[in-house]
């Protein structure tokens, strides 16, 4: 039977606390007492039919391919994944947590004045910058051993409001063998992608020391059905290491190029890669941009899916993909 | 698409498919041994001396806890998502010992699967909601029935095993859901055959056929006579007490002629039953005393010319007190309405300050099984023997029980004194209760208990995964009850530990 969605402040009255069924956000803003308020009240407001929202197009956005969503965050699910679906397995549901986290933080700063705001949808985090302000972000590297690692601080100043998390250890399942993929996007669901596509990258095909099993034996109703996701990851050696991480980064490294993704840091066994570049791409595509090449792909029908494995497909077709949309735009100007 | 090992959880709209031994999308729920189960984090009552409540109310800031945890005796561990002894043999989830007053406690505590229990829905309304024994449907599914009536309450008994198990399988999913909303506080929309829609909700006033109830009348109209004879006498000569059950008429009443109130001339419409007791002296409805009259005249004829005088004064008035008029008698002995003199508004103001508010009140009823209690112990029938020795003490959700007499451990509790979402259910269908025992560690040895699996509090309350509320000040402390967890205030009446 529906339990109602849990709406409450958590112990300090400081943090705000969403809860219905899968979707678990931690909110925070910061301001103006009223204003806060207000942005409480938006937040729950717009929390309230989410998980519905998302539910009534659930078949379709357990598909690979399909008809354009309604909804709006559903959209932006579709929007997210869009980049990669032509190239490799992904569904919308790769990029839920972020697509929720934006749109309750969407509601909050529609409806208030806030310094800074953060909305944390397990570890896929959408957050909002006045000019000025910044957040210190705290990364680790196993959700169940919560240590910090490092932090990151993101500046008003610099374009990053999303930040999102994908590893084998996780709550959703990984191809990868990474523990951890964070990666800053300009949206949250583009991160949530993003870090999902880079994590399922950090991988040594047909490695014996990695468990496999097909997504739908664990959960009969995932959106991975047959594909094998990784189960543990037994001991690997220095050289495999390397090579399952560069794999991780030539992928991020043409999201990068791509304007996809700011920055990512990947790990896996102890061992950390960052993606930096001094600089900032500045071809990045918008949601409308996205979703118009999901709608353009879901015309044409699209070729069979298959799981990716190595890096090199995805650099090139994205690069590829996203050659062509700059040359359309470029021949319509 | 759903595999034969797997379960379909429906605790929300994802409606996961979950295997054995793994939950769903929430990681909230799980797949136990093909038992759907609620993994919450398990809840810890905390006797802070805070204010504050179970969970912190969202925006409400007056009620915000302090979030402190207090150590030691002052933590109780409560049963909520302790998990089940399912199968049995396995000892309860936890077994816990703490020192409170220089004695070794032993809590222990599980969250038992009830596939015999329901709740008792006391509705404070003179309405009729409908024939006793009388089907009671929610979705249209039957839930329960009417049962016996008491003072100014219509009774409901829902669920039980005959509709969770016994009748169609949406019959059993509703009664099961039908009990968990009201066992966690939330309206339900209850339909009584031959009789009323209501909604219940605990500790709300009912609300009957689109009418919310406000009070409670302090009596019948004619008990309210009895009541307030004395006080009406010699203030005025007749009283009128408009109730659509039994409307009270004073100078016929046995409680005036026994105070040699003098005979006035009052002829009253509707069926008399007794001297001064009046059947239908209007059709059932929401003006005064619960008829459909809006004029209170509108009950009277005109007086007898042999026996009424005029200046004659006559109070009418409801059996809550929420309508009341005064008239005195002019020369040709019609009633004309004058100001409600202050000698007389002190008992119109007494009517209505007896009057209770109006509420619904759920209590969970359940019935601790030879398998809940093979948790407890290895010998089951001792710690029945033991609970009945007043050695070992029950408590839901750390609130005070009610345990019938007689064999097995059957108890009640009030929904409102345990911590929010304390309720679970399983797609047996059966509602997951909690439910702990509390004993002496020499008495917990004694019994056979699981000696072995005791550990101390500590290392309970500093794992993680624990939610800590505070505990209910109208509630007495689990550990100690004889004080209640709020020293400064007196211990509960309704406490029966």
């Amino acid at each position: 039977m529906r339990e109602a969605a849990q709406i409450r402040l958590l112990p300090g009255g400081r943090r705000l606390h969403l809860h219905d069924g899968p979707i678990d956000l931690i909110v925070e803003a910061f301001g103006l007492t009223q204003e806060i308020n207000a942005a409480y009240q938006a937040a729950a407001a717009r929390f309230a039919t989410v998980l519905d929202e998302l539910c009534s197009e659930l078949a379709l956005l357990r598909q690979p391919a399909g008809k354009i969503p309604v909804g709006v965050i559903a959209k932006r699910m579709v929007a997210a994944v869009a980049p990669y679906a032509q190239q490799t397995f992904i569904t919308p549901m790769a990029a839920v947590a972020g697509a929720v986290a934006e749109e309750i933080l969407g509601a909050m700063t529609f409806a208030a004045s806030l310094s800074r705001a953060y909305v944390n949808n397990g570890g896929d985090i959408a957050l909002h910058l006045a000019p000025g302000e910044k957040f210190v972000v705290g990364m680790i590297e196993r959700p169940d051993r919560p240590s910090l690692f490092g932090t990151a601080t993101l500046a008003s100043s610099q374009p990053a409001r999303g930040i999102a998390t994908s590893g084998w250890r996780g709550r959703s399942f990984s191809l990868g063998i990474a523990d951890a993929v964070t990666v800053l996007a300009d949206r949250a669901a583009v991160a949530d992608a993003a870090a999902t596509i880079i994590a399922n990258a950090v991988d040594l095909p047909g490695h014996p020391a990695v468990v496999r099993v097909r997504a739908r034996d664990l959960a009969p109703d995932s959106d991975l059905g047959a594909l094998l996701v990784t189960q543990g990851v037994g001991k690997l050696s220095a050289n495999e290491i390397d090579a399952a991480l560069d794999a991780g980064v030539a992928v991020a490294n043409s999201l990068f190029s791509n304007g996809l993704i700011r920055s990512a840091a990947l790990h896996l066994h102890g061992n950390t890669r960052v993606l930096r570049h001094d600089h900032w791409v500045s071809n990045v595509p918008s949601e409308a941009e996205m979703l118009a090449l999901a709608a353009k792909k879901s015309g044409k029908g699209m070729a069979s899916a298959v799981p990716l494995r190595a890096p090199e497909p995805v650099a090139s077709a994205a690069e590829g993909m996203f050659a062509r949309r700059r040359t359309q735009i470029n021949c319509g100007t | 698409m759903p595999e034969d090992d797997a379960i379909r959880c429906d605790a929300c709209p994802v409606l996961c498919y979950i295997k054995p031994g793994r939950t769903g999308a929430c990681d909230r729920y799980g797949n136990n041994n093909g038992q759907l189960v609620r993994i919450d984090p398990h809840v810890v009552l905390d006797r802070a001396k805070s204010r504050g409540d179970s969970v912190v109310p969202f925006l409400d800031r007056d009620r915000e806890w302090d979030g402190s945890i207090v150590a030691g005796p002052e933590t109780f561990v409560t049963a909520i998502g302790a998990g089940t002894t399912y199968p049995d043999y396995k000892p309860a989830p936890f077994i816990i010992s703490s020192e409170v007053q220089g004695v070794d406690m032993v809590t222990v505590v599980t969250e038992g699967i009830f596939s015999y229990c329901g709740v008792k829905v006391k509705i404070d309304t003179d309405r009729h909601l409908g024939p006793e024994t009388n089907t009671v449907r929610a979705q249209g599914e039957p839930v329960g029935h009417v049962t016996t009536s008491e003072y100014g309450s219509q009774m409901l008994s829902l669920g039980g095993v005959r509709h969770l198990t016994g009748g169609s399988r949406r019959e059993g999913t509703v009664t099961c859901e039908t009990l968990l909303n009201l066992c966690d506080r939330k309206p339900v929309e209850l339909t009584i055959d031959e009789g009323a829609t209501v909604i219940v909700q605990a500790g709300k006033p009912p609300v009957v056929d689109g009418t919310q109830e406000e009070r409670m009348r302090v009596g019948c109209g004619s008990a309210t006579i009895g009541m307030f004879a004395k006080q009406w006498f010699g203030k005025v000569d007749e009283v009128v007490v408009v109730d659509d059950h039994i409307t009270g008429v004073l100078s016929e009443h046995q409680a005036g002629k026994l105070l040699g109130v003098p005979e006035t001339g009052i002829k009253m419409k509707g069926h008399r039953s007794t001297p001064g007791r009046y059947f239908r002296v209007a059709e059932p409805g929401t003006a005064w005393g619960g008829t459909n009259i809006e004029n209170p005249l509108s009950i009277l004829q005109t007086f007898n010319p042999k026996i009424a005088w005029p200046k004659l004064r006559l109070l009418m008035v409801s059996t809550t007190g929420e309508h009341h008029a005064y008239f005195e008698l002019d020369e040709s002995l019609r009633p004309v309405e004058k100001e409600l003199p202050a000698v007389l508004s002190e008992s119109v103001a007494r009517i209505k300050e007896n009057c209770e508010p109006a509420l619904s009140t759920v209590l969970f009823m359940g019935g601790a099984g030879g398998s809940l209690r093979a948790g407890v112990t290895e010998n089951p029938v001792r710690l029945t023997h033991s609970v009945r020795d007043a050695l070992t003490r029950v408590t839901c959700g750390g609130a005070p029980v009610y345990v019938w007499p007689g064999g097995g451990i059957t108890f009640m509790v009030d929904v409102t004194r345990m911590p929010e979402h304390a309720f679970g259910y399983v797609p047996t269908p059966a509602l997951v209760a909690p439910i702990e025992f509390t004993l002496k560690v020499k008495d917990y040895a004694a019994l056979g208990g699981y000696m072995d699996h005791v550990r101390p509090l500590d290392s309970i309350v500093e794992r993680g995964g624990r939610r800590h509320v505070s505990a209910r000040p109208e509630n007495p402390w689990p550990l100690a009850p004889g004080k209640s967890s709020k020293s400064d205030r007196k211990s509960d009446p309704r406490s029966n530990q």
